[in-house]
């Protein structure tokens, strides 16, 4: 799409282009390499040792060298239902929590666009949630959910402890409830990261100019019709930049449940990248296990990535 | 949504007992135990000496950290890393933040209005960067930190944040350059202004809503960053997080000290955000006129 954009312009501007074409090109390279050469330096060789590694039967604690094993590590992993229990366990609670937090982002940020006295304060309060470390807020929220001396359950009005939740292990009034823990998880990822995408949705918003609604009163346009015309669609990119960079992190989101949980009760919390923290560096060390398992990530993520790139670049040509 | 960050401040005033009443205390009597010790490395207090320091106390002799300390039965030794890792994490959350909006605005500016030869693929790779999850991509790099001799480095830290940023840094501010209409720079070529003028005087300033933002997550990022932190330094380049979570292991949890540290630790985030909160709200100013 930038490619169409660039061309166009005045004749005259064109001209000015050529005359400058070479000072162009230098800028570009001047802009641009700086980038692309530290990305480079630190992730091309991680990036190809951790593929060799995949292939191999390595542990990083011992003193053996690695050995190869071609696709073993891949088909072990492949083959495994309970590792496809816990990839599924990562879809629902990225899909869950990322969407909630685009929801509830979007709104937020709708709430709060209009400049009003303390709108900056309200703005600082809205994000300090994120501020946090997740480690500290892991072990925040485990405070917040004790229940016995947390304030999670007196604030919902459950003084007896045996008769309350106990929400990450998964039990109510000594019941065991499925999936409990995992909803109790992705309610504090939804509370930690909603403000990142209310600060993408409200810059995003700020940028709508403001004639895009005059026009639209002028025109008797419905406040409905004004929405899904003109705002949604010129906040649309920046929100799916913040939903694509939302989605690659929660599936890889590791931090706040291992401080939270560790993946139990039983699996209940196991997201994948808990698990491969756990083959990572628990127990056997085993590395190259745990860096096939890794690639596998990786795969996925790419896959979810292009989807949502191709969203963003839809949005793009269509704005 | 507060309330966390209200029941953290109650606890960071709390007494370790206050911390696990049921039902969970509401009002109480602030106290500064949890700060004091944050701040200390202590030692029990030997039997012989108990005398001694009541002596002291009842004269009025011991500080008020000392008498803080004494109450809980231990006496101070010495004071602990907390103020030296938050320094640290001043210093490579800093730096490593303006590095990557630096560099990520260049970038994202070239990729926005010149056409760039494979310019997808090159962005896709950016973003890929971000993709592998931290606990692999910790060996190679741990590996790759001690050959180069970064490891424990104020510089190697520096430099890996700034690279895990910068794939953020580069998309988020491409989006916003793009919503800048071009006429405003094609206007001021026509006009004599060479590319670096139009860069530093039209775009710079309508993007700084953007680079606000941008800013705010890339600190925040580099900030709270846990994972690397935790592998690739020990000493001297130690960052607060991996500290923080450390304090756990001393004899029980000692919630009101950790809310203390998180206390301390999120202050600073806080205030530069305060300070670019205006123009995370300002929007674009001066009435542009956009497609």
């Amino acid at each position: 799409m930038s490619v169409a954009q660039t061309q166009t312009g005045t004749p005259q501007v064109q001209q000015e282009r050529r005359r400058r074409g070479l000072s162009d090109r230098a800028i570009i390279s001047l802009f641009i390499w700086p980038t692309l050469i530290l990305l480079i330096a630190w992730n091309v060789f991680p990036l190809f040792y951790s593929l060799f590694l995949s292939f191999t039967d390595y542990s990083a604690i011992s003193r053996q060298a690695p050995t190869w094993v071609g696709v073993q590590n891949y088909i072990d992993i492949l083959s495994s239902d309970r590792l496809w229990g816990y990839f599924s366990t990562t879809g629902r609670y990225t899909v869950v929590a990322v969407g909630f937090e685009t929801i509830l982002g979007f709104t937020l940020a709708m709430l709060i666009k209009e400049k009003f006295r303390g709108s900056g304060l309200i703005t600082t309060l809205i994000l300090i949630p994120m501020m946090l470390s997740p480690v500290v807020v892991g072990l925040f929220w485990k405070l917040m959910y004790n229940p016995t001396f947390g304030y999670f359950n007196y604030l919902l009005g459950f003084t007896d402890p045996t008769r309350a939740p106990d929400m990450l292990a998964g039990r109510f009034a000594n019941q065991p409830v499925p999936d409990l823990a995992l909803w109790s998880v992705v309610l504090v990822d939804i509370w930690m990261w909603t403000p990142f995408l209310m600060l993408l949705s409200l810059s995003g918003l700020k940028a709508i100019p403001e004639y895009l609604y005059e026009a639209a009163v002028i025109d008797r346009a419905s406040s409905w019709f004004q929405f899904w015309r003109i705002t949604l669609p010129q906040v649309m990119p920046l929100l799916l930049i913040g939903v694509l960079f939302r989605t690659i992190d929660a599936l890889k989101s590791f931090d706040l449940v291992m401080g939270m949980t560790s993946g139990g009760p039983g699996d209940q919390t196991e997201l994948i990248a808990v698990n491969l923290y756990r083959q990572a560096f628990l127990g056997q060390f085993r590395t190259g296990d745990a860096s096939a398992l890794a690639y596998i990530i990786l795969i996925i993520i790419i896959s979810v990535s292009n989807l949502l790139i191709r969203a963003i670049n839809q949005g793009n040509t269509e704005g | 949504m507060l309330i966390p960050i209200f029941v953290m401040m109650m606890t960071a005033f709390k007494t370790r007992a206050e911390v696990v009443s049921v039902p969970p205390k509401v009002f109480f009597e602030p106290s500064l135990e949890g700060f004091v010790f944050l701040l200390t490395e202590r030692a029990v207090v030997p039997p012989n000496r108990i005398e001694e320091f009541e002596r002291a106390a009842a004269e009025g002799n011991l500080t008020m950290f000392e008498q803080v300390a004494f109450d809980s039965g231990q006496e101070i030794t010495g004071p602990s890393d907390y103020i030296r890792r938050l320094m640290n994490s001043v210093i490579i959350a800093g730096l490593s933040t303006l590095i990557s909006v630096v560099l990520g605005f260049f970038a994202a500016y070239a990729f926005s209005r010149f056409t760039i030869p494979g310019e997808n693929d090159i962005l896709f790779f950016i973003l890929s960067t971000r993709m592998l999850p931290a606990v692999v991509v910790t060996i190679p790099l741990f590996l790759m930190y001690r050959q180069l001799g970064l490891h424990d480095t104020h510089i190697g830290m520096i430099l890996l944040y700034t690279v895990f940023n910068l794939s953020f840094s580069v998309w988020l501010l491409k989006g916003f350059i793009d919503e800048i209409p071009r006429e405003y720079e094609e206007a001021a070529l026509v006009d004599g202004y060479t590319r670096m003028q139009t860069v530093f005087k039209i775009v710079l300033p309508q993007a700084m809503t953007g680079i606000a933002a941008t800013t705010v997550f890339c600190l925040i990022f580099a900030w709270n960053e846990y994972a690397f932190a935790l592998m690739l330094t020990s000493n001297t380049a130690r960052t607060a997080p991996p500290s923080i979570a450390t304090m756990l292991g001393r004899g029980g949890i000692e919630w009101s000290a950790i809310a203390a540290g998180s206390l301390g630790f999120l202050i600073p985030v806080v205030i530069v955000v305060f300070l670019l909160r205006d123009y995370l709200v300002r929007g674009v100013t001066f009435g542009a006129v956009r497609k």
